[in-house]
């Protein structure tokens, strides 16, 4: 009894069934114990520097600064991590704290599947049993991505309630996790669920930040106007955003899925159009009608399909330390494109709605700015799926 | 001693659960009052949600039939108004957060209040997450029905200590959902409660016969029985009545015949 609920002015909280409650405390213990241990943190940045390969680049887009006219554009280079995402920088994190309180089993949801690839991978790494629940959906969008999760030795769940997409994935992995909660941990992809997962996802992903911070203080010799990410749950954007969050003149931009427009119904834009509410664990932002349902959501992005978004975001947007924009499919596909030829990049189709915004928002600013934008993931996955959207008839 | 408390008072207690408006709110009424009739004790009625996360396939199913139904709060406020018109049952709404926190706590502790809820059980609401509700529960006579889980540990004091209208005990891990059997060291479970408690403790997860309900009301004070009411219901829709009635009346009769009759 007695752990703290971690919230983030009224947002956060410990909304899971009681079943889970000793365990989300003891987990809470372990990981604040773990977070000033030395040992533990010499083997996280071992891991981190070795085998994902860390620290990621920040490289000047000269090219695209030149053709939009404005700051300079830095990319912060997560797709160049090992498993091509950010996500492997908490995986690691998690899969650490869950070794050492004795776990045998990893769990996770995946919507893109990259979230799933990384936790299968550290589950191998450190010879653990791993399950991934992925929506029915998901399986079939990202088919390559499950069979990659099976390579690596996991078994994958296809979800088939609700709307077999990333949150019933999400239900799903709880609901696994109160079955065998014993030997198990669930390794929450993003910065949501009950604390202390919020807290803890943010600070194992604030190396992005951190690095990004110190890298374009070197190259600049000052800090940027933005600092621009991607909002599904939040997690690549909160890492970017904690280390500058003190730094006032620094704009915190999260861009969420606007889909195929937010007057369509058919978006994932929580924070443009959702509502305060409670669900997966925490108190945030939810698509949801008026009867407190939650709303199916929709973008082409598989990984930011999803109905909330992080409580911390929720409380940073309130106070004005974030903004939030809106950037539609359409949008995030011709920035994928535009990267692609301008800079030679394959972003991830959710990395490129921060960088749709960013082609935006550089010509506002003078040619001494610099703007950072955190390409969370790369693209390949995403390739037969953008073919397709452009009319032409490519299969994995 | 509130209404739901007291229906413990005359032998053990059959506690039975029902989603409401699965597939419809006139089936919920009648299901209600043949439950009610044939010796439930207390009568749960599920608010339906679209994410269940507590619940099992069974449940799962129902919440969707429900919602596909048009099943709205204010909908099952009335229904509860008309069921309230045939039999006194003490009813509690089993709901999610989230519909709750949308209608307004206030506004819905007060309907619960005129529409004749007499508890809530909320499976995403632990005991540290009632707090911004339970003062406004309590000051409408509403019970907050709180759970404890195999897993809970030195939690277990606390819930029970707070505890509203009865322990809800949860024997095994896990979503709702029938079971082979009642897991082992059940009954320790229940002493350990019973340490720190005067109010009653019933047992649910898991029970699916007259038989099973039998033995968690011998070591408890009560048996909470729901996915097996709710697949009658999945499999027969509006024709499920006279059936749910049935199990009901023989899951009562196993109890009684177990010699378990009589106040604690």
């Amino acid at each position: 009894m007695g752990c703290s609920n971690g919230r983030f002015g009224e947002f956060g909280g410990q909304y899971v069934p009681e079943t889970l409650m000793s365990e989300i405390c003891r987990l809470e213990e372990a990981y604040l114990r773990l977070r000033g241990d030395p040992s533990f943190q010499a083997e996280l940045s071992a891991l981190l520097d070795s085998y994902a390969g860390r620290p990621s680049r920040l490289y000047f887009a000269e090219k695209m600064t030149r053709d939009l006219g404005g700051a300079k554009v830095y990319l912060k280079r997560e797709d160049l991590n090992h498993t091509g995402s950010h996500k492997i920088n908490n995986v690691l994190g998690q899969a650490l704290l869950a070794k050492r309180m004795g776990k045998k089993r990893l769990i996770a949801e995946t919507g893109a599947g990259q979230h799933g690839v990384a936790t299968a991978t550290a589950a191998a790494l450190m010879g653990m049993e791993c399950d991934i629940f992925m929506g029915r959906e998901d399986t079939e969008r990202q088919a390559l991505n499950v069979y990659r999760m099976r390579l690596l030795g996991a078994r994958v769940h296809s979800v088939t309630g609700g709307t077999m997409v990333l949150k019933d994935a999400v239900n799903e992995a709880m609901r696994e996790w109160t079955r065998r909660v014993d030997d198990t941990h669930y390794v929450i992809g993003t910065v949501m669920g009950p604390h202390p997962f919020p807290t803890m996802v943010r600070d194992f992903q604030s190396v992005i930040g951190r690095e990004a911070r110190e890298q374009i203080l070197k190259a600049e010799g000052s800090l940027p106007k933005a600092a621009i990410a991607c909002v599904g749950g939040g997690s690549n954007a909160i890492g970017l955003f904690s280390a500058f969050l003190g730094d006032e003149g620094v704009r915190l931009i999260g861009c969420e899925a606007a889909g195929r427009g937010l007057d369509t119904g058919m978006h994932a834009a929580t924070l443009s159009k959702g509502e305060v509410g409670v669900f997966h664990g925490m108190k945030s932002y939810f698509n949801q009608d008026g009867g407190g349902q939650i709303a199916q959501v929709y973008s082409i992005s598989a990984g930011l399909d999803y109905p909330g978004v992080g409580p911390e975001h929720a409380f940073l947007r309130d106070m004005g330390r974030a903004e939030y924009v809106a950037v539609t499919d359409e949008q995030a596909v011709s920035a994928f494109e535009y990267i692609a030829r301008t800079e030679g990049i394959v972003a991830a189709i959710e990395s490129s709605h921060a960088i749709a915004h960013a082609m935006e928002a550089a010509p506002m600013y003078d040619r001494e700015d610099s703007i950072v934008v955190c390409v969370s993931g790369r693209g390949d996955k995403d390739v037969a799926a953008i073919a397709r959207h452009r009319g032409e008839d490519v299969r994995e | 001693m509130s209404k739901i408390a007291e229906a413990f008072g005359s032998g053990k207690a059959l506690i039975c659960f029902v989603t409401g408006g699965d597939p419809d709110l006139e089936t919920t009424e009648e299901l209600v009052a043949a439950m009610a009739g044939a010796g439930a004790a207390i009568v749960e009625i599920g608010v339906p949600f679209s994410d269940p996360v507590a619940e099992g396939p069974v449940i799962q199913g129902a919440n969707a039939r429900a919602l596909a139904s048009g099943t709205t709060l204010d909908a099952l406020f009335a229904t509860v108004r008309r069921i309230r018109a045939r039999t006194g049952v003490p009813i509690a709404f089993l709901t999610y957060l989230n519909p709750v926190f949308r209608y307004g706590y206030g506004e819905f502790f007060a309907e619960c209040e005129r529409s004749g809820v007499d508890g809530i059980i909320v499976p995403d609401a632990p005991l540290e997450e009632q707090g911004e509700f339970k003062h406004i529960a309590r000051a409408h006579g509403v019970d907050v029905i709180s759970l404890i889980a195999p897993t809970s540990g030195d939690r277990v004091e606390r819930i029970a200590r707070e505890a509203d209208g009865f322990v809800y005990m949860v024997s095994s891990l896990g979503v709702t959902g029938v079971r082979d059997g009642m897991p082992p060291r059940v009954g320790e479970a229940v002493a350990e409660i019973r340490r720190f408690t005067e109010a009653p403790v019933a047992i649910g997860f898991g029970i699916g016969t007259p038989g099973q309900a039998a033995e968690a009301a011998s070591i408890a004070d009560g048996a909470i029985v729901g996915s097996a009411i709710v697949e009658i219901v999945a499999r027969l829709g509006r024709g499920s009545v006279g059936e749910v009635g049935r199990l009901v009346g023989e899951m009562k009769k196993a109890i009684d015949e177990a010699g378990a009759g009589g106040p604690r």
